[in-house]
């Protein structure tokens, strides 16, 4: 399935894109466009190419066969000028656990090249967001799983990024935590961001996202808003839809 | 390459050695242990293990009354350890292999030179004259000017003849003389204790990457505009100061314990120049490590591949070993840290000499390599 979006309004372009880990296609002849400013949930079972796709966007992988834009910078041959525009939460919980939270989202900041003025508030900023201002100055080690992945996002939010990528972002975390950081998502969207997120949280894609694309077997099976997908398949849900299209049987992570 | 993506990196990494425990033993609180573990075992602190200089004689005329006389009278000045030897190939032999500091060998007509002297104290023409030679450690300044000064002494002494004034039948070559300085035998091992503490980067610097790996931390640093070279000179960056830093802990240890080091201020630079310099050689080796370990545990075991032998072969512990150990132990950087410090620190050679130089040449080339081989082993298989 393929999503026409005019050009100007594309934030992500995946052309064709394949991946291959020796016979095992993780990724098949994948072409998707994501507009920007928009929030795109990107869906399936375990093992189906969520985030080997995340992997390729992000460069951090390079597909077998087919192209990948971000921003208008092919992500292959302009991977840096690509990689300065995005802002990365990974699957992982990818945290210092020696430094403070504070200091895990400065140094992610540094990274950017984030002026020394500019981090600053934008450091309260995000942490602010997050929900972790009064616990800043505290090692990540001492942090619940819920607050590291907290810590995870605002690393990936400091640099006011253009597009974002967030790889299951409110995996471990409690309603209050999760609703928050919906609610940031949103604002996120609001000023023009473009988000791409992986969940296995239905209700959360059905809450977020204005576009989803189910992927299954490194294809790509549906793609569609939330409400033109359960109308499409009479679902009552989101949740309802995924089965539909993917089977009861359970996968195993690949 | 960016500077300010190199010192983030840096910083990141400083701050691990201070606040994780297991980086904190290896860097700082190890080193300092293993000191005056060393320090108080081999008579640093109340130690009355002292060494003196070890001297070879060699009579060329066979024993006579004249040369067990100049023996007993060497080593009646408490600082010669002399042992005689019947041949001088086998005393070239012992100072060759660093079994000996000096060798003196007595001309064959030494009894003859001593009796014509005794007899006509007055008349030179009368003297049988001969030429005494000493053979010299050449890497050892404190030897060198030390046992000429003395071995003339003792035959001055000998003769009973005034040396200011007043002839001899035989010559020797007397430079400057010298305060004889006893040593201990902490002493002899403390520029090896600098290459034995810094060895142990290779494991932090593997657990380091492997762990960063293991938890998803190289992987997203590698999703910004961060590039491998940034964070391979973050890294060398980070451990060169940690390297520096750690050499001056050590150092301190040692000179609490009594190790005062000979040479200057040049000999001190160079010798923490060349410490620093073999923290490149410990990067490399560590990357290489983590390229090769699967997790952080699997490059705590596997460090020791490169890590052992640089210990055995590199550091004091190698005097202690076979001769055949010892020119293994040629083959590894650490042996030309040790070296070098030996030289600098304990027998005060110059900075410009060719020992000095070479064991300067040796540890920087061999780092820069192992550095580079390490980058780039660990780029091609380490990332991921």
């Amino acid at each position: 399935m393929q999503r026409e979006v005019s050009q100007t309004a594309t934030a992500i372009a995946i052309e064709g894109m394949t991946k291959d880990y020796g016979d095992v296609r993780a990724v098949d002849n994948l072409t998707l466009s994501i507009s920007e400013a928009e929030v795109f949930g990107l869906l399936g079972p375990n093992g189906s190419g969520k985030t080997t796709t995340i992997n390729c966007i992000t460069g951090i992988l390079k597909p077998s066969s087919g192209t990948i834009r971000v921003g208008g910078f092919e992500v292959r041959t302009q991977g840096r000028e690509a990689r300065q525009i995005m802002g990365v939460s990974p699957q992982e919980t990818a945290v210092y656990q020696y430094l403070t939270g504070k200091e895990n989202v400065e140094f992610f900041g540094k990274l950017y090249s984030v002026s020394k003025a500019v981090l600053g508030p934008r450091v309260d900023y995000v942490l602010e967001k997050v929900g972790l201002t009064e616990e800043s100055g505290r090692r990540v080690s001492k942090y619940s799983g819920g607050m590291k992945r907290r810590v995870s996002i605002a690393m990936a939010l400091v640099t006011d990024p253009k597009i974002v990528l967030l790889d299951e972002p409110t995996v471990g975390m409690d309603p209050q935590a999760r609703r928050s950081i919906w609610d940031f998502i949103l604002e996120l969207r609001d000023k023009g961001k473009t988000i791409v997120l992986t969940t296995h949280y239905m209700e959360e894609a059905d809450e977020l996202c204005d576009e989803v694309g189910i992927i299954d077997h490194g294809k790509l099976i549906a793609l569609g808003s939330p409400t033109d997908l359960k109308e499409k398949y009479h679902a009552r849900d989101l949740e309802d839809v995924f089965i539909q299209l993917t089977g009861r049987k359970i996968r195993e992570a690949a | 390459m960016k500077l300010g993506h190199a010192l983030a990196l840096a910083k990141k990494d400083w701050k691990r050695i201070f606040r994780e425990p297991a980086f904190l033993f290896m860097i700082i609180l190890f080193p300092v242990m293993l000191t005056l573990a060393f320090g108080t075992s081999f008579g640093a602190v109340g130690g009355s293990q002292t060494t003196s200089f070890t001297l070879g004689m060699v009579a060329l005329g066979g024993n006579s009354t004249s040369s067990t006389q100049f023996y007993h009278d060497l080593v009646a000045t408490g600082a010669l350890k002399v042992t005689s030897y019947s041949n001088n190939g086998t005393a070239q032999s012992a100072l060759s292999q660093g079994n000996l500091q000096a060798v003196v060998l007595l001309p064959a007509s030494f009894d003859e030179t001593v009796q014509s002297f005794r007899s006509h104290p007055t008349e030179p023409g009368m003297w049988t004259n001969s030429t005494l030679s000493i053979y010299l450690d050449k890497g050892s300044a404190l030897t060198v000017q030390v046992i000429p000064t003395m071995v003339s002494q003792v035959l001055e002494g000998m003769l009973g003849a005034k040396p200011v004034n007043q002839a001899l039948p035989i010559s020797v070559s007397v430079p400057s003389q010298v305060t004889v300085k006893e040593s201990t035998v902490f002493q002899s091992f403390a520029p090896g204790l600098f290459a034995f503490a810094s060895i142990y980067m290779i494991m932090t610097v593997a657990q380091s990457f492997t762990g960063d790996r293991e938890n998803g931390l190289l992987r997203r640093i590698l999703v910004t505009p961060t590039t491998s070279a940034d964070i391979v000179m973050g890294s060398v960056v980070s451990y060169l100061v940690i390297g520096l830093f750690q050499a001056l802990l050590v150092f301190a240890c040692v000179y609490a314990l009594g190790y005062a080091p000979v040479g200057g201020v040049s000999a001190l630079i160079v010798g923490f120049f060349i410490i620093t310099v073999f923290a490149m050689c410990n990067i490399g080796f560590g990357l290489i490590t983590a390229a090769i370990a699967k997790s952080a545990g699997a490059a705590t075991g596997i460090s020791f591949i490169f890590l052992m032998p640089q210990l055995f072969l590199g550091t004091f512990v190698g005097s202690a070993l076979s001769s055949s150990a010892q020119a293994a132990g040629r083959l590894l950087p650490a042996y030309y840290v040790t070296d070098a410090l030996t030289s600098l620190w304990t027998r005060g050679t110059p900075v410009t000499s060719m020992a000095v130089l070479t064991d300067l040449a040796a540890v920087s080339v061999s780092s820069i390599i192992t550095l580079l081989l390490g980058v780039l082993v660990f780029k091609k298989f380490g990332k991921s």
